[in-house]
């Protein structure tokens, strides 16, 4: 029976590594094609979940700017849109946001420091956050696209028939699992055989080479930051649905960066493995060394792993092995 | 190296490009004080010069990588207006570079490949199903490809990592890369730079036959004087930014002009 419940505790865990990995997936798209970590890919997946939302339920975008401006008192426009179309123009939002990105931020730091581009993200973080407040308020909100929740019972009743023991998996995690994978398998063979990802390789190895061989930098940039904005869309999607959508999804950018550490900044089955692993060995260790520490073991447990790694394997299980050549 | 660089052995054919009264200005430091000339195709065209005599910069304003001040550059008949980099690479221009810039992570072949991009054209649909347009593309290009790396000897590493390989073979690859895109004219920054002689005399082999069998123009920048006489057609000396002299290998050879600027003393 203890190795039951230390199943069931591995298999959750692993469920909500997918979670972790989902966020992870973001910045390792970014940082492998222009060496750029961005700060503000949590925020990314915050403003992605709060336009979702105010889409869906037919909001009004800066009401409180247009009321405060002209003393009117609209906040809705007295729809709702469908989940797959709300999510569709929400796609649609983040392209223009890549656009945007790079226009006004990305254009004229070409050629600057990795340093310089990461303080970049820092201020496009603060931006997006507030800038997601003032379209659609900065209230609590619930986001339901129609995903199933709650224990699965299609899992309990068949573990219950194998072992004896019905296992408490959320359908979401389920869901999550599912989609995570779709999105790696779709990115990963975007990114090996498709001309534009053997562009975006290129950019991310050298952009003089790059620009030599026709490719513009620009239009991969764009395409970088829009498949990051759909990543943190899905990321938003899964967390919104499972917390709300509300500042604290911000953070969760935070559990990513040990996931990063572990998988490798430029590995896509690195997100995924990492997140695995994180999920995992966080739920295990509360499980079994928790009860001996006095619990709470989860807040920290990712970090202190992350902080091993950093120590063994700076690139990280899957990252390209740093080799300077004299 | 028993080539014999005479006109009238290999097709020489109309102007391709035309440079006019080039002038490029790094805020008060003229790097090109208005120079002209022109690239003939089929010809192996020499910039030569000593260090910071603006070869290199000769060949960014070529490239794209550089906008002149003033002056017009004319391709093929037509007056080019101001390109970025990847616009003239698509115009069927290709380079190498002086310090090389390969995709590193890449392997041999990847790299090559990416010479190609712009010759697939096949929607991302096909790409991502491998069906249709896009697989006979990826095997058109794929049988070029191996053409090239046969030509350059190069097969028994074309699936390593070129981060791995020794600065010879680096050259070579980048030379591959630029040839992939079937160029018009092909630009070379400093080819035979840093090489010892064994792989200098390999490049000159393969400069010489790229122009050969392929018929491809060439520009290339070097200041090794030597190399250059033998392999081109035609040369110009450039120093100080300006240009100080124009014409065969013999003729700039016995140029006083030249002479001063490499020897650095007035001639007698």
């Amino acid at each position: 029976m203890e190795f039951l419940y230390a199943s069931e505790v591995l298999v959750n865990g692993l469920m909500a590594g997918v979670m972790y990995s989902l966020v992870a997936l973001g910045f390792v798209l970014i940082y492998k094609a222009s060496g750029v970590f961005n700060y503000a890919q949590g925020v990314m997946a915050l403003f992605a979940a709060m336009t979702l939302v105010g889409i869906m339920e037919g909001r009004v975008p800066f009401a409180h700017l247009i009321n405060a401006a002209f003393g009117t008192h609209v906040s809705s426009f007295g729809w709702t849109v469908p989940a797959l179309l709300g999510i569709a123009l929400t796609a649609l939002v983040m392209v223009g946001l890549a656009i945007a990105i790079e226009k006004l931020v990305l254009k004229h730091l070409v050629g600057q420091e990795p340093i310089i581009l990461f303080m970049a993200t820092i201020g496009l973080a603060w931006f997006l956050e507030g800038l997601g407040d003032v379209m659609w308020g900065a209230d609590v909100k619930t986001l339901d696209v129609g995903l199933p929740q709650g224990i699965s019972e299609t899992a309990e009743t068949l573990t219950n028939d194998w072992l004896g023991y019905g296992f408490f998996i959320d359908r979401l995690d389920i869901w999550a699992a599912v989609i995570a994978a779709l999105l790696v398998a779709a990115l990963v063979g975007f990114s090996q055989y498709t001309k534009q990802g053997r562009a975006m390789r290129a950019v991310a190895d050298d952009h003089q080479a790059a620009l030599s061989v026709g490719i513009s930098l620009q239009f991969i940039w764009i395409m970088v930051w829009s498949i990051a904005g759909f990543v943190a869309l899905v990321a938003g999607i899964m967390w919104g649905t499972k917390s709300g959508v509300q500042f604290s999804l911000s953070l969760i950018a935070l559990k990513a960066l040990p996931v990063l550490m572990l998988g490798g900044f430029t590995s896509i089955p690195g997100a995924i493995v990492g997140g695995l692993i994180i999920g995992m060995g966080e739920k295990l260790f509360e499980y079994f060394v928790g009860p001996l520490v006095g619990g709470a073991t989860e807040n920290w447990f990712a970090y202190v792993l992350a902080l091993l790694f950093l120590v063994f394997r700076p690139q990280g299980l899957f990252g390209e092995r740093i080799i300077e050549r004299v | 190296m028993t080539h014999d660089p005479t006109p009238d052995a290999r097709h020489i054919g109309p102007v391709l490009m035309d440079l006019k009264n080039i002038t490029l200005r790094f805020g008060g430091v003229t790097a090109i004080k208005d120079i002209s000339f022109d690239i003939r195709e089929g010809e192996i065209r020499a910039i030569i010069g000593p260090n910071g005599a603006g070869k290199s910069s000769m060949l960014n304003v070529i490239s794209g990588f550089y906008v002149p001040q003033e002056g017009e550059i004319w391709f093929e008949g037509k007056r080019r207006p101001a390109m970025k980099p990847y616009e003239v690479a698509r115009l069927g221009l290709a380079r190498t570079f002086q310090n090389i810039a390969l995709f590193d992570g890449m392997s041999v072949l990847d790299n090559i490949m990416t010479g190609r991009l712009n010759k697939m054209n096949a929607p991302l649909w096909s790409q991502a199903l491998w069906w249709g347009r896009a697989e006979r593309e990826e095997v058109e290009n794929r049988a070029q490809v191996e053409k090239i790396i046969d030509f350059l000897e190069i097969q028994n590493i074309r699936k390593t990592p070129v981060g791995r390989l020794p600065y010879g073979l680096k050259k070579r690859v980048e030379l591959a890369r630029a040839l992939a895109a079937e160029p018009r004219i092909l630009l070379l920054d400093e080819p035979m730079a840093g090489m010892n002689v064994e792989e200098k005399e390999d490049m000159c082999r393969f400069i010489l036959d790229v122009n050969d069998e392929f018929g491809t123009t060439i520009a290339l920048i070097e200041h090794d004087m030597g190399v250059v006489m033998d392999l081109s057609d035609r040369v110009v000396v450039m120093d100080y930014g300006k240009k100080i002299g124009d014409g065969t290998p013999d003729e700039v050879r016995n140029n006083p002009e030249v002479i001063s600027a490499y020897l650095g003393v007035e001639h007698a």
